[in-house]
């Protein structure tokens, strides 16, 4: 099992905890005085460990191997669930996935990044890294939603739109900016959630929503910790310090008032206890559709647009100062 | 070149020339500026202050810039090596301009438009919150007047010392075209070298026509990352003008000399729009073509 450096000693806490009820339970001996210690001493640790985290630590976390990605939480959310493939443009993309499906009971349409489990996977999903045509395969679903009034929700979970040749001869670029216009525009509720890594523009690009939502261990930034290290830093060591620096984790940006909610993940991280996550995101989901299906489609876009409008901090200086 | 080299001393320290980056030609710099700083001999295109932009296609007399007030916050409080403010303090020292864009009110031979013209050497032209804000409100501003809008990049792409607030405004300079989009009024997009990252991937890559000098880097990636990414070297020319315009990324490459007639020939095919209507909150059904596209679904 893949554990981050923090975390070891909590893992090893729980397997001597798991060794401690394997062996009273197959000699028959009373150890549960031993284990409720343990235990106690377990649940401590964790608070202690999980309630100061760095920005490194959360950016680790987000990225944790066993971490619940787009698929999971579309099957612990939603029933249903019809993948639509195509994006009309070659070839089929699979960092990107979309569907149908219904949340709560109401059709919706899903899209979000997917990565992978283990290196097969990772190369099948491309890291989560979006050429262009990821991108209008998402846009097309998104204008799918509009066209039958269906609202959308938006998975975030990317290291960036990906940096290769195929990517910029297909336009990279004008493919995420083609879809932040058009999000700015369609006439549906669109809540996103960033459940991983929200990795600058190949995030935006299907993150423009009306309610973005983050989960408490998920990071969001312009540029990776370890980018902007080599470049400001001219040492990508310092990925701590940039991670710092960057302000990327969800208390940073509910601050800065780019997200609308952070949900709180249970003690350990979203992958160590999924179920508890999934139902935290569906309620926190549920509440932001309940409240954005209740406005017009105009009231929708102006809020949407004061949203973003409003977005930035600079100083207005008069004459003669 | 040889003569360069050998006479190199006793020209440089005088200013009269300028070699140039791609041929190594001497050039003399009133030729240069002549040439709107093209090298006469092979054609490169040197990077152009913002002033040398202004005055080449804005009418005399006619240029008022806007919003020069904002200023540069720094809301991260945020330190590399160097602290931003400092950073900024030392782009202020080295480009001479309060931040990477100029805005403002000109004519283009006598036709009124709404102009933004990036700094390159004010941090690398990069998008901040300062830059997000004065495209909005040149936008605003074009519609209020109903002029269109033409944007000059050069830029490495959004500002890392304000974090994710520099990534938000790839989505509130996009919207802002939106907009302009929705008014029917023209948006023209030129890319000069560089052109990279968060402006391409917003609003530069909007333009009604988006179009490039010769020979300007154009992309998502910087070359470096794709060359550490893939691993390999990238071929001659990648990510050029004249590849963009060969992959259909790009309308076309225009030369400095015959920028402003373009734009003329551009406005004058575009100016006056069908039905052009004042800003409301409605979004009109049929917006501009794109709008149609829902029904081919
Ligand atoms: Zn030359």
């Amino acid at each position: 099992m893949k554990e981050l450096p923090f975390e070891h000693h909590l893992l090893e806490l729980e397997k001597k905890i798991d060794e401690l009820k394997s062996l009273s339970k197959a000699h028959f001996i009373d150890l549960s005085q031993e284990i409720q210690t343990l235990t106690a001493k377990l649940e401590k640790s964790k608070a202690e460990t999980y309630s100061n985290l760095t920005a490194w630590q959360t950016a680790q976390l987000a990225r944790h191997p066993r971490r619940p990605l787009t698929l999971d939480y579309i099957a612990a959310l939603t029933e249903d669930f019809l993948e639509l493939h195509g994006g009309r443009q070659w070839p089929d993309d699979h960092s990107i996935v979309g569907g149908l499906a219904r949340f709560q009971g109401e059709p919706v349409v899903v899209v979000g990044h997917q990565k992978g489990r283990d290196t097969k996977e990772n190369i099948h999903r491309n890291f989560g890294m979006p050429h262009p045509e990821g991108y209008r395969k998402a846009l097309r679903l998104m204008k799918l939603a509009e066209k039958f009034d269906r609202p959308i929700l938006s998975f975030i979970d990317t290291p960036g739109a990906y940096p290769g040749m195929e990517a910029e001869e297909r336009g990279q670029a004008e493919a995420i900016a083609r879809n932040i216009l058009e999000m700015s525009r369609i006439r549906v509720p669109i809540v996103v959630i960033v459940i991983g890594e929200g990795g600058s523009g190949g995030a935006v690009a299907i993150g423009a929503g009306d309610a973005v939502l983050m989960l408490e261990h998920a990071i969001y930034s312009v540029i990776s910790p370890e980018g902007c290290a080599s470049i400001l830093w001219k040492d990508a060591s310092k990925a701590e310090e940039a991670a710092r620096a960057l302000k990327l984790t969800a208390r940073d940006l509910l601050d800065l008032q780019v997200i609308d909610e952070m949900i709180t993940e249970p003690l350990g991280g979203a992958h160590r206890d999924p179920k508890t996550t999934s139902g935290d995101v569906s309620d926190a989901i549920g509440r932001h559709l309940e409240r954005l299906r209740a406005m017009t489609s105009d009231e929708l876009l102006r809020l949407r647009y004061d949203k973003y409008r409003r977005m930035g901090v600079y100083t207005e200086k008069v004459n003669g100062e | 070149m040889g003569w360069f080299t050998k006479t190199k001393e006793s020209i440089v320290p005088t200013n009269l020339w300028t070699k140039c980056q791609k041929c190594e030609d001497a050039i003399y710099n009133k030729d240069l500026e002549k040439s709107l700083h093209v090298c006469p001999k092979c054609g490169y295109h040197f990077r152009l202050s913002v002033s040398a932009r202004i005055g080449m296609l804005v009418d005399e007399g006619s240029w008022n810039e806007i919003d020069g007030h904002l200023r540069t916050a720094d809301p991260l409080q945020f330190k590399a090596l160097t602290s931003y403010s400092e950073r900024v303090e030392r782009a202020v020292d080295k480009s001479q301009a309060l931040e990477a864009i100029t805005t403002g009110l000109g004519n283009i031979d006598g036709r009124p438009a709404a102009i933004g013209v990036f700094n390159f050497a004010f941090m690398g032209g990069s998008m901040g919150s300062v830059v997000g804000e004065k495209i909005v409100r040149l936008v605003d501003r074009a519609i209020e007047e109903s002029r269109p809008v033409l944007v000059v990049s050069c830029s490495g792409g959004a500002r890392m010392d304000e974090g994710v607030l520099s990534l938000m405004q790839m989505v509130k300079t996009s919207q802002a075209f939106s907009r302009l989009s929705d008014v029917r009024l023209p948006f023209l997009s030129v890319l000069t070298d560089p052109t990279t990252g968060g402006v391409t991937a917003s609003f530069s890559m909007l333009g009604d026509v988006v179009m490039a000098e010769p020979g300007a880097l154009i992309g998502f990636a910087g070359p470096r990352v794709i060359e550490q990414t893939i691993k390999e070297t990238l071929p001659e020319g990648f990510q050029r003008s004249e590849f963009l315009l060969a992959t259909g990324v790009i309308d076309m490459i225009v030369r400095r000399s015959d920028l402003k007639a373009t734009l003329c020939r551009l406005l004058d095919f575009f100016l006056p729009a069908r039905a052009v209507k004042a800003i409301s909150s409605e979004i009109p059904e049929t917006a501009d073509a794109d709008a149609g596209a829902a029904l081919t679904l």
